[in-house]
């Protein structure tokens, strides 16, 4: 039979991963428990679920920390995410729907680090950084170092995820996030991406620019980045466009062609740098 | 693992393995079978239930994470003969056909109305308000008009 543990605070969850390394870590469980009874049962788990030490959202100076416990309910509700952080906030409200936002957790989307994780070009756009800590100790992970692969993240063993810590973007920088899928609920992503764009009147001074779903991780376009700088607005759309198409290789799934994967990759990123 | 959970109102144990779905274990250890099966995969919203006060899919909660908390399922959503607001809505206005869907559908909207999550919308925004908060019940018979047309019922005779 599985060995369940609730840890009481961090502490003891971090002995038991350094002590466990086949145990399952469990947030609120909607990647892991998805067709459960057809899948092996673990050898244990580690239920993190409302652990306090993960739930939190602190607004710090220049900064806003969200624990990876928090869910993506409320993380849409937060009224410093919200205001500050507006891709996040976006994000949250279209991962899946009701029911997932409810338990559905950051820490669970960054540890599953998918290609179509909705959270994860909005981290990467705001150049959020990950901390993670063991019995080791806490260390801290620019996002954009995070994914190694097809699902593979630099997380260690005997690590847990305990937050993002998301800059702040100042005042003459514009954020959007855009995701496209089937149907606004429920669905999983064709193409999302977000961009953090940091403007002197109408002129790009740099971008930060993230897409999702088109690569086997989410994926920077620094291609388009260098494109737009110095750019007006409108023009740099059209630059943007231009960028994309040599910087991406998108996939043919079940759920669309590359070409139409391309084509929509490109008016998003075009629509980021329009005018107003 | 012993599990003990408040459950519709009353303290409830049982004996399971901890990695066993919620649902299974209402439908077969506590033989309440008014929630329903659909998918297995988070998508239909015919397993929702109210844990600690949040709509959730049972489908996709291992039981070891419900010691301690507090459970309602369709059974406990009346109170003795007298329906909640949302069973009533959704007889009155038809709201439901094959009927598979419905407990999903009743735990859902519960939670909406009983939170006030439509409170202050005028009747249009109300109404995509309902179509996006219960985007994921999936309904295969009634086409969703009468579900939505029995929420706001149930929504308006909540708030008066
Ligand atoms: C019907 C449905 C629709 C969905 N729609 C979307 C969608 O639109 N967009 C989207 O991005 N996702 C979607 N998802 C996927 C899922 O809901 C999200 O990825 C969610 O954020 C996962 O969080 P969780 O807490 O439930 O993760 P869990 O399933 O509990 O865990 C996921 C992984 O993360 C690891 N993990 C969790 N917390 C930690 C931690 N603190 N430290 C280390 N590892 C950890 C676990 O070990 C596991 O590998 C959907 C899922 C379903 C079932
Ligand atoms: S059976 Fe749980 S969501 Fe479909
Ligand atoms: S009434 Fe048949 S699925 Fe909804």
């Amino acid at each position: 039979m599985t060995t369940y543990l609730r840890p009481r605070d961090l502490d003891e969850g971090l002995h038991a991963r350094a002590e466990h390394a086949d145990w399952t870590v469990l947030a609120g469980g909607t990647d892991l428990l998805v067709n459960a009874n057809h899948r092996a049962a673990p050898v244990g788990m580690i239920d993190l679920w409302r652990l306090a030490d993960l739930c939190f959202v602190r607004v710090e100076k220049t900064s806003v920390a969200i624990g990876a416990g928090t869910t993506w309910t409320e993380v849409e509700r937060h009224p410093a995410i919200r205001a500050k952080l507006a891709p996040l906030a976006l994000a949250a409200r279209e991962i899946g729907a009701l029911q997932i936002q409810a338990r559905g957790t950051l820490g669970g989307n960054v540890g599953t680090s998918s290609p179509v994780g909705d959270s994860l070009p909005a981290l990467l756009a705001l150049d959020a950084e990950l901390e993670v800590a063991s019995v080791r100790g806490h260390r801290r992970v620019p996002y954009r170092e995070w994914c190694t692969g097809y699902r593979t993240t630099h997380l260690a063993a005997d690590e847990l995820i305990i937050a993002a810590h998301v800059p702040v973007p100042d005042a003459t920088t514009r954020t959007s996030w855009r995701k496209v899928g089937t149907r606004r609920a429920q669905s999983i992503s064709k193409v999302m991406g977000a961009a953090a764009i940091t403007l002197d009147g109408d002129v790009v001074v740099s971008a930060r620019v993230a897409l999702g779903a088109i690569a086997n991780r989410p994926i920077r376009i620094t291609a388009v980045e260098d494109a737009v700088r110095g750019q007006r607005l409108g023009v740099a759309g059209d630059a943007a466009r231009a960028a994309l198409r040599g910087a991406i290789q998108p996939i043919d799934d079940v759920r669309s062609t590359a070409t139409y994967r391309r084509e929509v990759a490109e008016n998003l990123v075009a629509r980021f740098f329009s005018v107003s | 693992m012993n599990v003990t959970l408040e459950l519709n109102g009353e303290t409830r144990e049982v004996e399971v393995t901890p990695w066993k779905r919620l649902l299974d274990v209402l439908r077969e250890d506590l033989r309440l079978t008014g929630t329903k099966e659909g998918c297995g995969e988070g998508e239909c919203g015919a397993c929702t239930v109210i844990l600690d006060g949040e709509a959730v899919n049972s489908c996709l909660v291992a039981i070891g994470q419900c010691h301690g908390r507090q459970l309602t399922t369709v059974e406990g959503l009346a109170h003795g003969e007298v329906l909640h607001a949302v069973q009533r809505a959704l007889v009155a206005c038809g709201g439901a056909q094959c009927g598979i869907c419905t407990p999903g559908i009743a735990m859902c909207a519960s939670h909406v109305v009983d939170r006030g999550l439509l409170a202050g919308a005028d009747d249009v925004t109300a109404r995509a308000k309902v179509r996006e908060l219960l985007a994921g019940n999936i309904c295969r018979c009634t086409g969703y008009q009468l579900i939505v047309d029995a929420i706001i019922v149930a929504a308006r005779e909540v708030t008066r």
